[in-house]
């Protein structure tokens, strides 16, 4: 079973005059394991395709199964219950200002069930430690780079075990060699854990990781490369 | 123990509060300022309801009768003496006092101006009032002519309290009457009556000859130990006509209190003024709350987009209202205490913080503060959470 299906998903913004049509069409899946890159110029609509299947936003047209499970006209429990399952690194990073990087860390790995307080913490430190923030736990969001701050949100999607991780463009704000580190990380946790990834990137550096290539041009998607 | 553990989790609401603790203060600042209001409408209506019954609680008295024409204090119609004598009858009566009660014009001694005073006349031999210095007094009054002066009434009255504490002999008309004041009794004012004065049934009777010899406005009914008042209310009712009404003292008590909540604008200016105080109250602590969960929703929406619940969210806010409502409860109550210490020093009005009050303001702003905080989770329950950040 294809851990992401996309098939003809269509999705338009604004009413009457205003609207606009963002995405046209979109099919493809992804098979669990599989990394997968999405890339194509600014305002394309690759973030609002990652939303969709993030299911964070109402499916207008098509289908889009995650995970085994249908998210046109699914319900608020049936999409809460998915997106507890998948795991999202936002553009903007999206921390939490009141909390510091390990308690951001902690606020994924809490949606683990049946782990102990004391065990959550760990896996968050452990986490934090992979994408080489050991001796940044304490800080507040406020207190750390912008590089840091995205490797505070990898971290942290990585710590609630996602069976699906949706990274838009996860390297942006890190130089070569980190950029480097954290997609290896990725390319492994899809491997061992058997990890669906799909990931938005404008990076060229990083591309030789990625099992498949999908390339967006104005809400349409060109033909896949392998 | 394992479920604590495993149910602990990291304090986000507070967290989320205290992260930023001059807006925290601003709050804080908000909840306390619409406690302060409520406890003051509050503290002043039930003061003056409190005052209206000084004298009523007095009374040494398990059950009294009036005259069902009878209005208030203010406005107390007779009834025969004879309907308090047939209660006696009763097997659980151990005793009754027959009082006089009415309006006298009391001209100041100092400055010859007339002005109503509230007046009891009762027999001096028949116990009286439920504190025993009290009774201890009002042998004096045996004379004719004699009465006792409450040194709490308004300063209207003259300076009769000074006077008689300087050993003059203090001596004023009313209705044409000489009268002698022979003493000084502490009882208080209240919206009915300025000033009291206590006098015997004779001289009561002499100050007013028009009133129809053979009746009473107030009959006082003492039970012998471990009757059940409204029991006896109840027998009383059956063998009594309906000339006359019988109330417990309580039932006497909130017959006066009734009076001036639902019969006269007082009431419902000072309902009025509470109620003013509760919505001035959420209006505050509603925007503090919306601004503050405002700022925090791109926070929440990621919360969710991480697959959190809404109802675990909800709980999240739900708990921040919580803190802020006990928070700003602390101060309002403190500075309540320090208002109404001051406002008892300048009026002499009985206002204090009794738990009940005490009880429904800290209801009250739980409710705003919860009510707010979820009011202002709307926006979170419609929308997608990709609409948010
Ligand atoms: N909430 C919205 N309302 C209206 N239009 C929107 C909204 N979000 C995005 N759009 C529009 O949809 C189009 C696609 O946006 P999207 O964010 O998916 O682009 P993107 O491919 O992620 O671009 P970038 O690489 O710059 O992040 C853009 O033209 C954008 O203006
Ligand atoms: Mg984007």
């Amino acid at each position: 079973m294809a851990a992401v299906i996309v098939e003809n998903l269509c999705h338009a913004f604004g009413q009457g005059e205003m609207r606009r049509q963002v995405l046209q069409n979109i099919s493809f899946s992804i098979e669990p394991g599989e990394v997968v890159l999405l890339t194509g110029p600014s305002g394309c609509g690759k973030t609002t395709l990652l939303t969709l299947i993030g299911a964070l936003r109402t499916v207008q047209g098509g289908r889009v199964n995650v995970l085994g499970q249908p998210l046109d006209g699914a319900g608020r429990r049936c999409r809460q219950q998915v997106r507890r399952q998948i795991g999202m690194i936002f553009q903007g990073h999206n921390l939490l200002r009141c909390l510091s990087a390990e308690q951001n860390v902690q606020m994924g790995a809490d949606l683990l069930p049946g782990l102990s307080y004391r065990a959550r913490r760990d896996e968050a430190r452990q986490w934090l430690r992979a994408v080489g923030l050991e001796d940044q736990m304490a800080k507040l969001p406020q207190d750390l780079s912008g590089g840091q701050k995205q490797r505070v949100a990898i971290a942290r999607a990585l710590a609630a075990h996602p069976r699906l991780l949706l990274a838009d463009e996860p390297t942006a704000a890190l130089d070569s060699r980190t950029g480097r580190e954290v997609v290896e990380l990725l390319q492994r946790l899809a491997r061992e854990q058997s990890c669906a990834v799909l990931m938005v990137t404008h990076d060229p550096r990083i591309v030789d990781v990625a099992d498949r290539l999908l390339q967006m041009e104005d809400g349409c998607l060109l033909n896949a490369v392998q | 123990m394992k479920g604590f553990w495993q149910g602990r989790r990291i304090p986000l609401s507070w967290l989320l509060l205290t992260r930023q603790p001059v807006r925290l203060l601003v709050a804080l600042a908000g909840i306390s300022f619409a406690g302060i209001l409520m406890f003051m409408q509050l503290g002043f209506r039930d003061g003056l309801f409190d005052a209206s019954v000084t004298v009523h609680r007095l009374f040494d008295a398990d059950i009294v009768l009036i005259s069902p024409r009878s209005a208030s204090s203010v406005r107390m119609a007779g009834f025969p003496r004879r309907r308090l004598v047939q209660t006696l009858a009763d097997p659980a009566v151990e005793g009754v006092t027959p009082v006089h009660w009415g309006l006298m014009l009391w001209r100041n001694p100092e400055t010859r101006r007339n002005r109503a005073i509230l007046a009891l006349g009762f027999n001096p031999d028949d116990p009286f009032f439920n504190d025993p210095s009290l009774d201890a007094k009002t042998g004096v009054l045996k004379q004719k002519g004699r009465i006792l002066f409450d040194q709490l009434s308004r300063p209207e009255f003259g300076p009769i309290a000074d006077w008689y504490r300087q050993g003059r002999v203090v001596e004023t008309e009313i209705a044409g009457n000489r009268v002698r004041v022979e003493g000084l009794v502490s009882l208080g004012t209240s919206f009915g009556a300025d000033g009291n004065l206590l006098t015997s049934t004779e001289t009561f009777l002499d100050l007013m000859p028009q009133k129809p010899t053979g009746a009473i406005e107030v009959g006082l009914v003492r039970l012998k130990p471990g009757a059940d008042a409204a029991q006896v209310v109840e027998r009383l009712k059956e063998r009594l006509p309906d000339d006359v009404s019988v109330l417990t003292k309580q039932g006497f008590i909130d017959f006066e209190q009734n009076y001036w909540k639902s019969s006269t604008s007082i009431g419902f200016i000072f309902t009025l003024g509470a109620a003013m105080g509760f919505v001035v109250g959420c209006v505050i602590v509603y925007q503090v709350l919306y601004t503050d969960v405002s700022d925090h929703l791109p926070e929440y929406a990621t919360l969710m987009a991480m697959g959190y619940r809404l109802s675990h969210l909800l709980g999240v806010v739900m708990r921040e209202g919580f803190y802020l409502a006990a928070l700003g409860y602390v101060p309002a109550y403190l500075a309540g205490q320090g208002l109404y210490l001051f406002v008892r020093d300048a009026t002499k009005l009985p206002v204090g913080m009794d738990l009940s009050r005490a009880l429904t303001v800290l209801t009250m702003i739980l409710v705003m503060c919860m009510l707010s905080a979820l009011l202002a989770m709307r926006r979170l329950i419609d929308a997608d959470p990709a609409e948010i950040f």
